[in-house]
């Protein structure tokens, strides 16, 4: 495959050093800092919510509750949480697929493509990285309130289709991993310029497209921010907005203490799915990244 | 795919012949629009979601709401008004604080992982890589819920540990050390993620490079020191960069951490929770997006500044 041409397997250590028990105990220490909060947030959600308190937060203790919390997770407001997760899912899945796909098909433009404007566009695209979030979210709302988009799945959709970052990382990608001489080919045989990037180009940038994807998927499955202004139809939440009401009714003073177990339970499923795409797409996500990091 | 192709002999024409230029399918005007087409689902998306909201807050910043007369242009007023405004400016500097201690201590411990990782010396490289970088992973609210909990002074396992030995109850969500606490949230998130990019770039470094330096005696840290750590600077800077970026921004982990420590974080903690407030707790829409503005010039210059220093330190060695 000629995607070995992307810098991520530029490195072939010829000597293996050896290994060093000392350094590996010092990085182990560090790692037990890492996962402590996961760790807790497992142990806790076996416990009700007595336990919780009466028993030591960093051990199992009081018997265990992990499939009653979860049944009362998916049951608790009319088992409103079931769809959070579907929410979530959903508005994840297309604004990370449509923005790879955006960002592919620019990057390669950019990329592999000379016309006028090309140097500006880029220009203002990569400035556009440092403009906070905040300076944009509060406008788009106040514009979308005037459509009537706001209160609708779209609104938090649409602004997450554009990632700037990732045009950027695409360009870099296709300019590492689609030889010209491999287009020009296409081309004389008569593929169109679609044909051509789509049966060429994009299976060569398909790691760095699973990495824009990856790293969009998290924003959006994250995304706290948006949401919380976009919507207030409890139905439409994503599962970070409902979690984080729950937690603001179990935490408030004099609150109703039951929920802290359905809160904990509820994050660690919250979790599940972003944890294991990373696990299984690692392959793909590391190769991308070092191309962003190379090529500055 | 679903489309069917037309058999490529039957499209094939002869290829014109042009003298000037080896790829005559570039530089034509239609391999021009060709690329236009390409590009515009993404600009006009760029136009729709970037410019557009931002020259509408711009207009905005510039007027005001009164009870009589309703909008009224009021040139830079509500830029004059912000510059004075203590709870803006209160908010920016605790994040000038938070950004020199916990971006150099969270970049610091990256690059270490990451040198650790890329030295080869390591058993388990992968379990620690994947648990170092897991965090990342982990949606900030539910992040700053885990550390709330853990940070609690009820069954927060801190607290159970210090009680049970006789001591007092840490206050890590008392006003003296709610930053801190929010430092450690937000290093525990973010260091993973920017060991990533750090140990990415340190395996495209051509072992050539080192190798030679390994045969004339340099150790490891001098290795790591001269010639590793400068040949992933432009890693680093990015690192930086995104770092400014969000620590000015920091919204997420303070909003869910007010819930539980009120007393400790205010409704203008940070300029971007001022920024909400304004909004959605006051209706000051016009004021607020003056403060935004500002705070996005705060983060411009703070990056613009960054990257100059670095280049000038750069040329310097």
């Amino acid at each position: 495959m000629t995607s070995k041409t992307t810098p991520a397997s530029a490195s072939a250590s010829s000597s293996t050093p050896r290994r060093s028990n000392v350094l590996t105990l010092m990085m182990l220490a560090c790692l037990v800092y890492f996962l402590l909060p996961l760790f807790w947030l497992v142990v806790s959600a076996t416990k009700d919510n007595g336990s919780l308190f009466s028993t030591f937060g960093l051990w199992f203790g009081g018997g265990f509750h992990l499939f009653g919390n979860l049944h009362d997770v998916f049951t608790y407001n009319d088992g409103i949480y079931g769809r959070w997760l579907l929410n979530t899912a959903l508005y994840a899945v297309v604004s990370s697929v449509g923005a790879a796909f955006l960002a592919a098909l620019g990057g390669y433009a950019f990329a592999k493509f000379r016309f006028p404007g090309r140097t500006l566009l880029f220009s203002i695209v990569l400035g556009s990285i440092m403009v906070p979030s905040t300076v944009l979210t509060i406008p788009t709302y106040l514009l979308f309130s005037k459509i009537g988009l706001v209160n609708t799945p779209l609104a938090v959709i649409i602004p997450m289709l554009l990632s700037p970052f990732g045009i950027y990382l695409m360009r870099v990608y296709a300019d590492g991993a689609v030889p010209d001489s491999l287009i020009d080919a296409a081309r004389m045989d008569g593929a169109g310029a679609l044909r051509t990037f789509w049966q060429v180009g994009f299976r060569l940038m398909l790691p760095g497209f699973v990495t824009v994807l990856l790293f969009q998927l998290v924003g959006s499955w994250n995304n706290y921010f948006l949401p919380l202004i976009m919507l207030n139809n409890p139905k439409l939440y994503p599962v970070t907005i409902g979690l984080a009401q729950w937690q603001a009714q179990a935490g408030g003073l004099g609150g109703a203490h039951a929920l802290f177990s359905i809160v904990i339970t509820g994050s660690l499923v919250s979790i599940l799915p972003l944890v294991a795409a990373f696990l299984l797409l690692q392959r793909y996500w590391k190769g991308g990244l070092a191309t962003g990091a190379v090529k500055d | 795919m679903s489309q069917t192709v037309p058999p490529a002999a039957a499209r094939r024409v002869p290829p014109p012949v042009v003298l000037k230029t080896r790829r005559p399918w570039r530089s034509s005007t239609r391999e021009a629009l060709t690329a236009y087409g390409f590009v515009a689902p993404f600009m006009i998306l760029f136009a729709a979601l970037l410019v557009v909201p931002l020259g509408y807050a711009g207009y905005l910043s510039l007027f005001r709401s009164q009870l009589v007369g309703g909008n009224v242009f009021a040139g830079l007023a509500n830029y004059r008004q912000a510059l004075d405004d203590p709870l803006f400016q209160e908010g920016v500097l605790r994040m000038a604080r938070f950004l020199v201690i916990q971006v150099p201590v969270m970049l610091a411990a990256s690059l270490l992982f990451a040198l650790a990782l890329d030295s080869g010396r390591l058993r388990f490289p992968r379990l620690i890589r994947l648990g170092i970088f897991v965090p990342y992973a982990i949606p900030s609210v539910i992040a700053a819920l885990m550390w709330g909990y853990l940070y609690g002074p009820d069954f927060g396992p801190f607290a159970q540990l210090a009680r049970g030995v006789g001591l007092d109850t840490p206050g890590f969500l008392s006003p003296h050390w709610i930053l801190a606490s929010l430092a450690n949230i937000v290093t525990w998130e973010f260091v993973g993620y920017n060991m990533i990019i750090m140990f990415a770039a340190l395996q495209s470094v051509s072992p050539t490079l080192y190798e030679a330096a390994a045969v004339d005696g340099a150790g490891a840290f001098r290795v790591a020191w001269h010639i590793k750590i400068p040949a992933i600077r432009p890693a680093l800077m990015l690192s930086v960069i995104f770092s400014v970026i969000g620590t000015f921004q920091l919204f997420n982990e303070p909003k869910l951490l007010s819930a539980i420590a009120p007393q400790a974080i205010s409704t203008s903690y940070t300029p971007n929770m001022y920024a909400y407030t304004l909004v959605f707790t006051n209706q000051e829409v016009n004021y607020s997006s003056a403060v935004s503005f500002l705070l996005g010039a705060v983060i411009v210059v703070v990056s613009y500044a960054v990257q100059l220093a670095s280049q000038r330190k750069a040329r310097r060695s």
